[in-house]
């Protein structure tokens, strides 16, 4: 909301001088927050001049240029050069003189232009800033204006004028005019307040058939519940609009239109109440306010025929739609420059029947703005008699008896309320005078005879409707800097959890690692999700931002290689990412959510919630990492060493170091993953990832050269698997014996199962086994290879014997042995 | 056979220290050793005709041919020593490297500065005895709007603001807010109930440099018996000084909030910025609006609370002084590798 500063001054008493920083700081005390300034950024001298003869000059550019003499009522006349040619001898205009400066900032000096000393310049309506018209020079007369030559022409027309802008939060509706930020200036203040409203004196109007059939109200509210109307006949509607009031709808942020329509903004702006002026004329009948008919259609002021839905309210007559209620009136009944009777409208209408409305046509007009956000229903008259007012006065126009009121029936409903209650709430011990006091100050009725008060809000402030809605008026108006600091005291809390703790954990060791953490976005395409996990529903938006990227991730390796795409794009070869986030896993064949919405402020039955709950899909969180160009880079001395699956693993292994969970890797596939190089990763029998090298094909789609390694792990299903306590052992000291074996198995057979199988089999004495060898080639069968294993040995309570060892090495060969056709190597 | 005289003695006692002083490394040390100490060497010799002496001047021989041993022997030692010394000293001068050349095995990863600032802040809460809570990104609308006092009419909830899972009429959304954990929270934790709930939120807006559409939040919600706004105030200021320091300060000022009543705007004096101590806005706030307590089952006429939430990237971006919320979302390693485990 833009409030003009010579306007807010009309309502409540504003300090001398008063500035927009003043009005800002007061404002914000109440609660509206500083959006910005609008000045015309016009400066003097700027003065009344009239043209006293001129002279036509053609020029060699094809265009005539006027050397006029203008008064400005110095001794001497002023010769300026003009490009306009919509004036005569002795019309006044506006001289920007020599040290004027004109908004943009444009400042005027003396100029030598077309063979003349330019002194000054005839400035149009646009170079005022005062609207869009630049078709020739502003002629005063035009403007209703016969000043006298040489006065100030900034004060003449408004052009000292400044607004402040203010976001008025939704709940307060009332503030979107002059009336309201004054009320609220004076709260702020306790400047003296002089309501606008009670300045307009509502005449007797009646006889215009106006009718309210709402036969679906929406959320069982009805559409409409106050309607007033008034005739003024005989109006020029082409008379100029008062400068005031043009600077002041600019100053506001709305084009000066014609006079009609001006005046409906204007008094829109000063209470509040949207209005329509219909072109009675055009009218067929009397007025029906209702809901559209399947397949009716209205034709718009701004031009467009728009497809009307059942749920719109319109405003209709013997002809048809001539409005949609609240929102924006018909091009048919519209007025005109050749109008002379003129209906006007001022009605209330429902926030929720507008909101939708103006949603679903795409159209936010000023009205249905103030329609949304609460209109004081009990307007109407005040404003249909104050359009009236302004059409006589400003038009001509004379009011007619003809007219309608519909009156507003409901009441604001009174709340209950204890004084104590914003003490209670607020921390601050309000005395029960002041809680009064400021409740009254906001325009509310108290009624304080009993311990238990009755608080009726008054007409404009639907937001108020339970005593927390008051206590924030009384902390709102006495100021929120009262309000004291004072920590509370929670109860002894269980710290992090098991699953907060890991997850940190988790990040920190794969930072330490070398990786980067890398937060990527969920949105992915179909053919993304169909390649990384080919026919797995995905989740799909049904509002995604880019329609490309419409789904939600199963995976988090497609963002990993994305972020990794960026960074090479800029230069950056050498990658470690991670990311840890969720991934959203639908149910095939399951529609997930509900079709039913719960009402809020009600308790909801446990199965309900459950209900809800249960309907949402899977969302894991999973951990993934990637790797690409080299883990060491080429330096002196050592050459580079490219990253890939050792890498992956590595991670993986990482990753159960954090989590408390041996992570093994067995032989595994994955739709974009090296055949040959892809390890599933469990813990015990549960499979909980997966890592790999990307496949080229994939890589090279990607523009991503080299191997890429990725692993991604189920974060969820590792917690559950991994260790909460660790049972610890006791560490042995007596000597170890070590020994190697080597067996040979089939090229095919994985060591690590092999490996397996020897510590399974030489059992407990056996206290470590690290593959250190495979070897193939001569002395090993073509197709076999030999596997030497480093075996460490230790009794628990004596010192081992070779024999022992080799007891123990050997039942370690033959159970490798039974389960892959391990021999010895001799 | 030698005969064990005093110049014959001394010939081998000299021979062998010239021999071991001329030694420059192990090697020849080595080979002195062998020719003056060994099996066959000019003193060894001598102690073999020991036996011949007879036996009344035994003990004479026996001592001058000791001595000569022990001389030998201390002397070896000695340049055994000295070349151990020399040896090492040119191994280190030898094995010198330029250590700012010296090449790395391993590389530094790092931490995204809004996970750790999301950790940090859940610290100071934690250390206030408050608990962290989590709950699903892909939420159900009724518990991101409607248990939150959020009309079903309200514009926030249109499709120009919120992301709708396909089919829109099953009413699951990302979640716009962290406050679906507020209502979990109230649902499944006993009373009184002091949590703060940090994670990802959504909003349809076009990534650019002061919007993403993917972004974090922290969200507070403290329900207890006589919670007043002062109790509010007074946590935000206790965040505020871990965070900013002992100068930081929390302005309130009027604003709407569905969910909230009292609502409030909250500004924070940064006294440690750069360019100078400076007022920001920080996040909104209030008391809870009783209809959210009924929402979640809890009688408004017993309990109240409040609540506040702030925007992480926010927070980061005022607090460490950047500019592009794109550098935060981005995924450059460059930008977290600027922070690396600190924020």
């Amino acid at each position: 909301m833009r409030v003009p500063i010579s306007w807010l001054g009309e309502y409540v008493d504003l300090p001398e001088n008063v500035t927009l920083e003043h009005l800002h700081a007061a404002l914000v005390k109440v609660g509206f927050e500083e959006e910005d300034v609008h000045v015309f950024g016009v400066t003097g001298p700027v003065v009344v001049g009239q043209v006293l003869e001129f002279t036509p000059e053609p020029q060699s550019n094809g265009k005539t240029i006027n050397w006029v003499q203008v008064d400005v009522g110095e001794s001497e006349p002023r010769g300026i050069v003009c490009g306009a040619h919509n004036f005569v001898v002795g019309d006044k205009v506006v001289v920007s003189l020599p040290g004027a400066v004109l908004p943009g900032p444009f400042p005027i000096s003396a100029r030598k232009t077309y063979g003349h000393t330019s002194d000054g310049m005839i400035a149009s309506v646009r170079e005022l800033g005062l609207g869009d018209e630049h078709d020739g020079i502003l002629r005063l007369s035009t403007i209703g204006l016969d000043p006298e030559v040489g006065a100030d022409a900034i004060a003449l027309l408004g052009l000292d004028d400044a607004a402040v802008e203010i976001n008025v939060t939704p709940d307060r509706g009332y503030a979107l005019s002059i009336r309201g930020v004054a009320r609220e200036y004076s709260h702020s203040t306790r400047a003296s307040f002089r309501d606008p409203a009670l300045a307009v004196t509502v005449g007797e109007a009646s006889g215009y058939s106006v009718v309210v059939d709402d036969a679906t109200p929406i959320r069982g509210r009805a559409g409409c519940d106050a309607f007033a109307a008034r005739v003024v006949r005989g109006v020029d509607p082409t008379r100029p609009t008062p400068p005031e009031m043009v600077a002041r709808l600019k100053l506001a942020g709305i084009r000066s239109i014609s006079l009609p329509v001006d005046i409906s903004n204007y008094v829109m702006l000063e209470l509040g109440q949207p209005t329509h002026t219909y072109d009675l004329g055009k009218l067929q009948g009397g007025i029906v306010v209702r809901r559209a008919a399947p397949g009716e259609t209205l034709e718009t002021l701004d031009g467009q025929v728009r497809k009307l839905d059942v749920s719109d309210l319109l405003i209709t007559d013997d002809s048809g739609a001539i409005g949609l209620a609240g929102v924006m009136g018909g091009l048919a009944t519209e007025v005109t420059d050749t109008t002379t009777d003129i209906l006007v409208e001022a009605a209330h209408f429902d926030p929720v029947t507008v909101a939708r409305t103006a949603r679903r046509h795409k159209l936010w007009s000023e009205a249905s703005k103030r329609f949304e956000r609460g209109v004081d229903p009990t307007l109407g008259p005040i404003a249909a008699q104050r359009v009236a007012d302004l059409l006589v006065q400003l038009a001509g126009g004379t009011i007619d008896p003809l007219g309608t009121v519909v009156p507003y029936l409901g009441a604001p409903v009174p709340i209950a309320f204890a004084p104590g209650d914003a003490a209670a709430l607020i921390g601050v011990d309000y005395p029960p005078s002041e809680v009064q006091a400021t409740l009254e100050l906001v325009g509310a009725t108290v009624d304080a005879t009993v311990d238990r008060w009755t608080v009726t809000p008054p007409s404009w402030r639907p937001d108020l409707v339970d005593a927390p809605s008051l206590v924030e008026e009384v902390a709102r108006i006495t100021g929120y800097d009262r309000i004291p600091s004072e920590l509370p005291t929670a109860p002894p809390g269980r710290g992090w959890t098991r699953s907060q703790q890991a997850t940190r954990r988790l990040a920190n060791t794969l930072a330490a690692a070398g990786l980067t953490e890398v937060l990527a976005y969920p949105f992915q395409s179909a053919a993304t999700i169909e390649r990384f996990d080919p026919g797995a529903p995905a989740v799909q938006l049904a509002n995604a931002i880019d329609p490309q990227t419409s789904y939600l991730r199963r995976s988090l390796l497609p963002g990993l290689l994305e972020t990794a795409r960026r960074n090479l794009s800029r230069g950056l070869t050498d990658l470690a990412l991670f990311e840890i986030g969720h991934v959203y896993l639908p149910t095939a064949g399951t529609s997930h959510g509900t079709a039913e919405l719960p009402p809020g402020a009600v308790s909801l039955d446990v199965d309900v919630l459950a209900g809800l709950t249960d309907s949402l899909p899977a969302q894991p969180r999973h951990v993934a990492v990637l790797f690409l160009g080299d883990v060491v880079p080429r330096q002196p001395g050592a050459a580079a060493v490219p990253s890939g699956l050792a890498d992956a693993l590595d991670a993986a292994a990482e990753v159960g170091l954090a989590l408390a969970a041996d992570i093994r890797p067995v032989t595994g596939s994955h739709p974009v993953l090296h055949p040959g190089r892809t390890a599933e990763l469990r813990v015990g029998d549960t499979v909980v990832g997966v890592a790999g090298e990307l496949l080229p094909s994939v890589a090279r789609d990607l523009d991503l050269p080299g191997v890429v390694a990725l692993a991604e792990l189920d974060l969820d299903a590792l917690l559950a698997v991994g260790a909460t306590e660790i049972a610890a052992r006791p560490i042995g000291t007596l000597p170890a014996a070590t020994q190697d074996l080597s067996l040979v198995v089939a090229a095919d057979v994985p060591a690590g199962e092999v490996r397996d199988a020897v510590i399974t089999g030489a059992g407990e004495l056996l206290e470590d086994a690290r593959l250190v060898d495979d070897y193939r080639g001569s002395g090993v069968p073509e197709g076999s290879k030999s596997l030497t294993f480093a075996l460490r040995f230790r009794g628990p309570d004596r010192t081992l014997t070779a024999a022992e060892a080799s007891e123990s090495k050997l039942a370690g060969a033959a159970l490798a042995g039974q389960r892959f056709g391990a021999t010895l190597r001799e | 056979m030698s005969e064990i005289t005093e110049p014959a003695v001394s010939r081998a006692v000299e021979a062998a220290l010239a021999a071991f002083a001329e030694a420059q490394d192990s090697a020849e040390l080595k080979a002195a050793r062998s020719a003056h100490t060994a099996e066959g060497s000019p003193l060894s010799k001598l102690n073999a005709s020991m036996r011949e002496v007879p036996n009344d001047q035994k003990a004479v021989a026996g001592k001058l041919v000791g001595e000569a041993r022990g001389r030998v022997n201390a002397a070896a030692a000695e340049a055994e020593g000295r070349i151990l010394v020399a040896e090492e000293t040119a191994r280190l001068a030898a094995e010198a490297v330029d250590v700012t050349a010296v090449p790395s095995r391993r590389r530094l990863g790092a931490r995204h500065p809004l996970s750790l600032l999301m950790e940090q802040m859940g610290d100071i809460f934690i250390g206030m005895g408050w608990e962290v809570a989590e709950g699903p990104e892909l939420e159900h609308a009724w518990f991101n709007f409607d248990a939150l006092n959020i009309d079903p009419d309200h514009p926030a909830r249109g499709e120009q603001d919120t992301f709708y899972v396909e089919p829109a009429d099953r009413n699951l959304v990302l979640r716009s807010q962290t406050s679906n954990v507020q209502i979990r929270s109230l649902l499944e934790r006993p009373l009184p109930l002091y949590v703060v709930a940090p994670g990802k939120v959504f909003r349809k807006d076009e990534l650019d440099a002061t919007h993403t559409p993917v972004f974090h939040q922290i969200e507070g919600i403290a329900i207890d018996k006589g919670l007043t706004m002062a109790h509010l105030r007074g946590t935000l200021e206790h965040l505020a000084r871990a965070m900013f320091g002992e100068g930081a300060q929390i302005r309130l000022r009027p604003n709407y909030f569905p969910f909230t009543e009292p609502s409030a705007e909250m500004d924070v004096w940064q006294p440690n910025a750069r360019g100078g101590a400076r007022w920001v806005e920080w996040g909104g706030c209030g008391m809870v609006n009783p209809n959210v307590l009924r929402s979640a089952g809890v009688d408004p006429a017993v309990y109240q609370g409040f609540a506040f939430g702030m925007g992480i990237e926010r927070t980061l971006q005022f607090r460490n002084d950047m500019n592009d919320m794109r550098d935060m979302v981005e995924g450059d390693v460059r930008f977290s590798q600027q922070f690396g485990m600190v924020v």
